[in-house]
């Protein structure tokens, strides 16, 4: 009897939430997956638009034989009726009630109207966001994200300019750098501020994930092909121009973390594709009332968040890439259509996923601990006129003032003295910049609802409705 | 070699949207932000504060750097909002809403 499946609302159609999707599925349970994107395979797996016609699209991609397995199984859960895909939604609110879940979600791009799915459970799967921080010039037009720069290039076939520095630190400037030089940018340099030192001590514990080894191999040559000039413990420290960029500034770390002097170098580009890591999105588990651990949701062995009802999976759950988004994500579809339909499941139906994810969890850990290594002073080299939060242009000045001369002890303070972070992005962008400059803890901003919402959607809340 | 060369691209008949009154190239499928990348713009909106010229930043929807005026609508954000043949993409200087009544509300959320 369909009418007494229950409802899983999956958010988010990247790996995670594909592999949980499928999982839940596969084991009868009414799985309505929401997505902003008009295509599912979230940031990792973005697709190009259908119209440009790529005939190759995995020229520009990782692990492709992974995103046709899931894209086959999402195509025959949705021709079984067993998956609803809701794209060109924006959840903006998971409301708990009495029997269920109820998903607000704004349509499409211009975002004024509101939908809502009734849920039995609901699964978290809303990835992450990268973390820049502020540096003098990071606001000119051509400085752009370094997983921006990826959208721009997996979605829209644009290179975001001819000649491109890569900069910050973490794992992500790899594939970018490139995947930039591969589809024809003049990438000249490659700016890491972690040393090469902080990983060859770790060897062990590369060598036991092959696989993430052989992928930094890979990228690694093909800088090498590439002549991309990789500059390790070193950094951007100004990114030049008036209208638009046109040259940015690296200089050497010393050991102190400072730049050292005379190392200071400009190099003429007009792109800076620029990420010191990213941010889990939070948002709906934080409105939702699920516990945090630091800036991830914390989850149980079974994915399960402290709401009952509500799973989570994937880079919102703590940043560890594809592979462990899928296995977290697999775990939590599994649990969720056993403790959906009144079963206590059996974790070790899903022990290899558990596997993975320990070893995955480990290898990030590590990688991480690789990165974070030595110090960065990056807050000294942000000048007083440096804007830090890019919607209300507060300047590292004011923040300073507020701090300094104001006596603002917390984040919060910050905030109500200068701003900072109460424009159109909600402090998503500023939020560990400002932190910084402050000289505060960063803690969850605890936002009520994940997108800006119009006060009409507010007014007239919709209806939720079964799906179709 | 170029993005559409490396993924073997034969895209749809391209089509022509105006930026700031100027005709510029688009494929379909391709976001306003995508579209104005390609044909070298990089800036589409004025601050409000100090009129200083943004374009696309995060290009995933999260950091509203990239808002522009479509068809007369302010605030759209270009890397979500698809390019579609006759668009009229306008600068957008400041809130987008200044001269008609709103000026320095600030906001529209």
């Amino acid at each position: 009897m369909t009418e007494h499946r229950p409802v899983l609302a999956v958010i988010g159609a990247g790996p995670a939430g594909l592999a949980g999707a499928l999982a839940a599925a596969a084991r009868g349970v009414r799985v309505v997956l929401i997505d902003s994107a008009t295509e599912a395979g979230g940031q990792f797996y973005r697709q190009p638009a259908k119209g440009l016609g790529a005939r190759r699209p995995q020229a520009l991609h990782h692990q492709w034989r992974t995103w046709e397995r899931l894209r086959a199984g999402l195509d025959t859960h949705l021709a079984a009726g067993r998956i609803t895909h809701l794209s060109d939604r924006h959840v903006w609110c998971v409301e708990r009630k009495s029997s269920g879940f109820s998903v607000h979600a704004l349509i499409g791009p211009e975002q004024e109207e509101s939908v809502a799915v009734r849920a039995d459970g609901v699964l978290l799967a809303t990835g992450g966001y990268e973390k820049v921080l502020p540096f003098s010039g990071w606001t000119l037009p051509g400085v752009v994200t370094a997983g921006g720069a990826q959208a721009l290039l997996k979605g829209g076939l644009v290179l975001p300019g001819r000649t491109a520095v890569v900069a910050g630190t973490g794992p992500l400037l790899l594939p970018v750098a490139t995947g930039l030089a591969a589809a024809g940018a003049q990438v000249v340099a490659l700016v890491e501020s972690a040393g090469p030192r902080d990983f060859t001590r770790r060897a062990r514990t590369w060598a036991g994930a092959p696989a993430k080894l052989a992928e930094g191999a890979v990228c690694a040559a093909q800088l090498l092909r590439q002549r991309v000039s990789v500059m390790t413990r070193h950094v951007v420290v100004e990114a030049h121009g008036t209208e638009r960029l046109e040259a940015v500034t690296v200089a050497a770390l010393d050991s102190e973390g400072r730049p050292a002097p005379g190392t200071q170098r400009r190099i003429a580009c007009d792109t800076l594709a620029v990420g010191h890591g990213l941010l889990p999105h939070t948002d709906l588990a934080e409105g939702l009332g699920c516990r945090l651990d630091g800036p991830s949701v914390r989850v149980d062995d079974e994915q399960r968040t402290d709401v009952p009802g509500v799973w989570a999976a994937g880079e919102a759950t703590g940043i560890g890439g594809s592979a462990l988004s899928l296995a977290e994500g697999h775990i939590a579809g599994r649990s969720a259509a056993a403790r959906l339909t009144d079963t206590v499941p059996d974790p070790r139906e899903w022990a290899p996923a558990a596997r993975a994810r320990t070893r995955l969890r480990s290898f990030f850990a590590a990688l991480d601990a690789a990165y974070a290594a030595r110090p960065v002073r990056w807050t000294e080299q942000v000048t007083d006129e440096t804007v830090v939060c890019r919607c209300e242009e507060v300047t590292a000045g004011a923040v300073r003032e507020a701090v300094g001369a104001l006596g603002a002890g917390d984040l919060r303070t910050v905030k109500l003295l200068t701003r900072a972070g109460m424009g159109w992005c909600q402090g998503r962008m500023c939020e560990p910049g400002v932190a910084g400059v402050a000289g505060c803890t960063l803690t969850p901003a605890r936002r009520l609802l994940a997108r800006p919402v119009p006060l009409g959607v507010l007014a007239a809340p919709a209806d939720p409705t079964a799906p179709q | 070699m170029n993005p559409l060369k490396l993924t073997r691209a034969r895209p749809g008949a391209p089509f022509t949207v105006t930026f700031d009154g100027r005709e510029i190239e688009a494929l379909p499928g391709q976001t306003i932000a995508a579209a104005l990348w390609a044909s070298g713009v990089t800036a589409w909106r004025t601050t409000r504060g100090e009129g200083r010229a943004r374009g696309v930043f995060c290009g995933i929807g999260v950091c509203f750097d990239c808002l522009v005026t479509v068809d007369g609508r302010p605030g759209q954000r270009a890397c979500l909002v698809a390019a579609v043949p006759g668009a009229d993409v306008r600068t957008q200087v400041g809130t987008g809403h200044e001269g008609a009544g709103h000026e320095g509300t600030g906001h529209d959320d």
